[in-house]
């Protein structure tokens, strides 16, 4: 971990709730972005991923606030930053985000080429016809064609908005790029195509990502390191490859079996019974304890400290267990190994 | 009903809509004597639901699945063709054969936060079927149904309600009260799509028990191949209101013949960090369902295309085996069947290329 562009230590996220009881959306969590890196973020609905990518561009609800811990973009705290010098100094130039619904992140009443000459009214000093050049470009980055950046958002389809904003999120040229659910509204031809073309950013661009998604496949094939969320908490973090060979936390476990190959489809798939816990008192517990198989009382009677994977470089697990875990999970973990693809010999 | 009639038959079935709206569109059509601009929504649809048998539908947004789950449902008339229920055609049914037929076959919808009624019960509305089709039934029924979909202990399950639950469990009661009145077929529009991973796979588990112990056959819908191959035994890929390709599922997805199946099959992420996927090769989007081009829908997009794509292709059988079809030119002999009427296949109804 020798360049981190962005690092969580130890975040504690809440959102503050009229009657008091306030939800404890985040705990907790560290992990940390290298520069270059493509970094996926995984969890079910709930779990605090969207909270994070809000925290980072300072995008939180009102009553939302980082209570503890430290964010640190390049170097630099960003957690106690104001909305100006959020304006100023990260949002748009330096981290820009691709959000889940391209659909309404558009303005519908503007051209997309006025939309870009606003963007670059307030945060460049280009003039009109440089700004709407430089949105040609990207357009051709993005594989649109040229001619239709006069367009309306309403003209567009649902792929092609979605590639109108990854030209927009690249427009200040960014450093960093959070991309929440960039995929999820589209179908498998187009998300595979918009994934690819994401992909190609990474060398042109010398960009580093943050992806937020419920896709374990797609961090799998796509990123370079990941973080796995449970119920406010992370789970387990490392390159994607250890946490795929080694998974060391009960729940990456689970949900690597939970998730549909297409080409097993006679494998059985992993249930994971029960549901995450509310999160309104303060999470002193592992949120994952009750649909644990693997429990044990001290998983309730705190939360579990950050091991780390014996044999990795940068591989935590955030259970008390995960040392045995190779030995308990031992059905989970090779399932497949007199499996044969059904996919084979057709590429 | 003879014992061999398969459960569900669509024959030919087309469901289209016309598009025209206004009032000076309707002047200039008459004028102009143009006919309507029609959506060709559901085009010439041929399917054979079999006892215990399990097909899948799927396709990308806007290719017709969820009219075609309608059509079946009688929420559409068909514009043409015959469905047959049991042998009989629902063109033919009066109302009690309808009310028959809604209680013999169920829907599972893909949004269980809103297909519950949030003022009632798990009791009342897994109950409300019951009611409605006049069957007797006691209260321990309804908390045997409910076990057997998996929401254990049914005494606690049975007096919450909605907000009460959570989206796997929702979903559950929707299945359940889908099965309370014992239904002959299943029609299910992407069930687990909304719900998360570890659910979803508890779910496809369920829908896979059930329909083995019920001895229910579904119809399943989904733009998921992924998920779809876990459910069904045979899978129907529809492009633009015609299905392209239907094949046993494992024949399918390891032996795809059409082109876009060949496309959908390699878009699908694997969850393996080490596996390099080879990434579809086709651009674009489905075309606009108004302007369809001639012939085959496909060719706008197809790698493969040929001259011959501006008719339409017929559908064939390229194993000679009886357990595929495929609406494809590339596999067949255009001169050696020019002129010939049967297909190949013996099986299905003949269609001449325009």
């Amino acid at each position: 971990m020798t360049d981190p562009i962005l690092e969580f230590e130890n975040v504690d996220i809440r959102y503050r709730t009229e009657k008091g009881n306030d939800v404890y959306a985040v705990n907790d969590a560290s992990f940390s972005i290298d520069r270059h890196d493509y970094f996926g973020l995984v969890g079910e609905s709930g779990c605090g991923k969207s909270t994070i990518a809000d925290a980072i561009v300072g995008g939180l609800d009102s009553n939302g606030e980082v209570t503890s811990g430290t964010i640190r973009y390049k170097g630099e705290e960003i957690q106690d930053y104001s909305e100006s010098e959020f304006n100023e100094n990260v949002r748009w130039k330096e981290i820009s985000v691709i959000p889940q619904s391209s659909m309404n992140s558009l303005d519908p009443v503007m051209k997309l080429s006025n939309q870009a000459v606003e963007m670059a009214k307030y945060h460049t000093d280009l003039t009109e016809t440089e700004a709407v050049d430089r949105l040609r470009e990207l357009f051709e980055v993005v594989g649109l064609s040229e001619s239709r950046i006069h367009d309306y958002p309403h003209q567009f389809s649902g792929g092609m908005q979605q590639r109108a904003i990854i030209a927009f999120a690249l427009y200040l040229r960014p450093s960093l790029i959070i991309a929440d659910e960039p995929t999820t509204a589209l179908d498998v031809i187009m998300q595979d195509q918009i994934i690819d073309y994401i992909n190609g950013l990474k060398d042109e661009w010398d960009i580093s990502m943050l992806m937020i998604t419920h896709d374990i496949s797609v961090v799998f094939e796509n990123c370079d390191s990941m973080a796995v969320m449970h119920g406010g908490q992370v789970a387990e973090t490392g390159s994607v490859v250890d946490v795929y060979d080694r998974p060391r936390h009960p729940y990456a476990i689970l949900l690597q079996n939970a998730f549909p190959d297409v080409r097993f489809p006679d494998r059985e798939l992993a249930v994971i019974d029960g549901h995450p816990p509310q999160l309104r008192d303060e999470v002193d517990f592992c949120t994952f304890a009750d649909r644990c198989p693997w429990a044990q009382p001290e998983c309730r009677e705190g939360a579990p400290d950050a091991q780390a994977v014996a044999g990795d470089d940068d591989h935590q697990a955030w259970c008390i267990r995960a040392d045995e875990m190779e030995e308990l999970a031992a059905e989970h973990l090779e399932p497949n190994a007199d499996e044969e693809s059904i996919l084979e010999g057709q590429e | 009903m003879s014992a061999n009639d398969p459960v569900l038959e669509l024959r030919s079935v087309d469901k289209h809509f016309q598009t025209t709206s206004s009032f000076v569109e309707t002047v200039k059509e008459r004028v102009f004597g143009e006919g309507p601009k029609l959506v060709r929504a559901v085009d010439d649809l041929d399917m054979t639901l079999e006892q215990n048998q399990v097909q899948g539908v799927i396709g990308e947004s806007g290719c017709g699945k969820t009219t075609l789950l309608r059509t079946v449902m009688g929420l559409y008339d068909p514009s043409g063709g015959d469905i047959r229920f049991q042998g009989q055609s629902t063109s033919e049914f009066d109302k009690s054969d309808w009310k028959e037929f809604r209680r013999k076959v169920q829907i599972v919808f893909q949004d269980p936060f809103n297909s519950l009624d949030p003022k009632f019960s798990v009791r009342r509305t897994i109950a409300e079927p019951l009611e409605i089709h006049d069957i007797d039934y006691e209260r321990s029924d309804i908390e045997e149904m409910l076990e057997k979909v998996g929401l254990t202990p049914a005494s606690q399950y049975i007096q919450q309600f909605p907000n009460q639950l959570s989206g796997g469990e929702k979903q559950r009661v929707a299945i359940a009260r889908a099965l309370i009145t014992d239904p002959e077929v299943i029609l299910a529009d992407e069930p687990s799509s909304m719900l998360d991973v570890s659910t979803q796979a508890s779910i496809l588990n369920l829908l896979n028990d059930l329909t083995n112990e019920f001895g229910v056959s579904m119809i399943y819908i989904s733009h998921d191949l992924s998920t779809v191959s876990y459910v069904c035994d045979e899978i129907n890929v529809m492009y633009l209101g015609r299905i392209v390709e239907k094949a046993e599922t494992r024949k399918l997805l390891s032996d795809p013949k059409h082109p876009y199946t060949k496309a959908l099959i390699q878009s699908i992420p694997i969850p393996d960090p080490h596996h390099a996927r080879e990434r579809a090769t086709i651009g674009g989007e489905p075309g606009d369902p108004i302007d369809m081009p001639e012939g085959c829908r496909f060719k706008t997009r197809c790698p493969e295309r040929m001259d011959v794509c501006d008719q339409k292709p017929r559908d064939v059988d390229p194993d000679g085996d009886g357990e595929r079809t495929v609406a494809c030119h590339l596999y067949y002999d255009h001169e050696a069947t020019a002129g010939q009427v049967d297909e190949p296949a013996g099986e299905h109804t003949p269609e001449t290329p325009t």
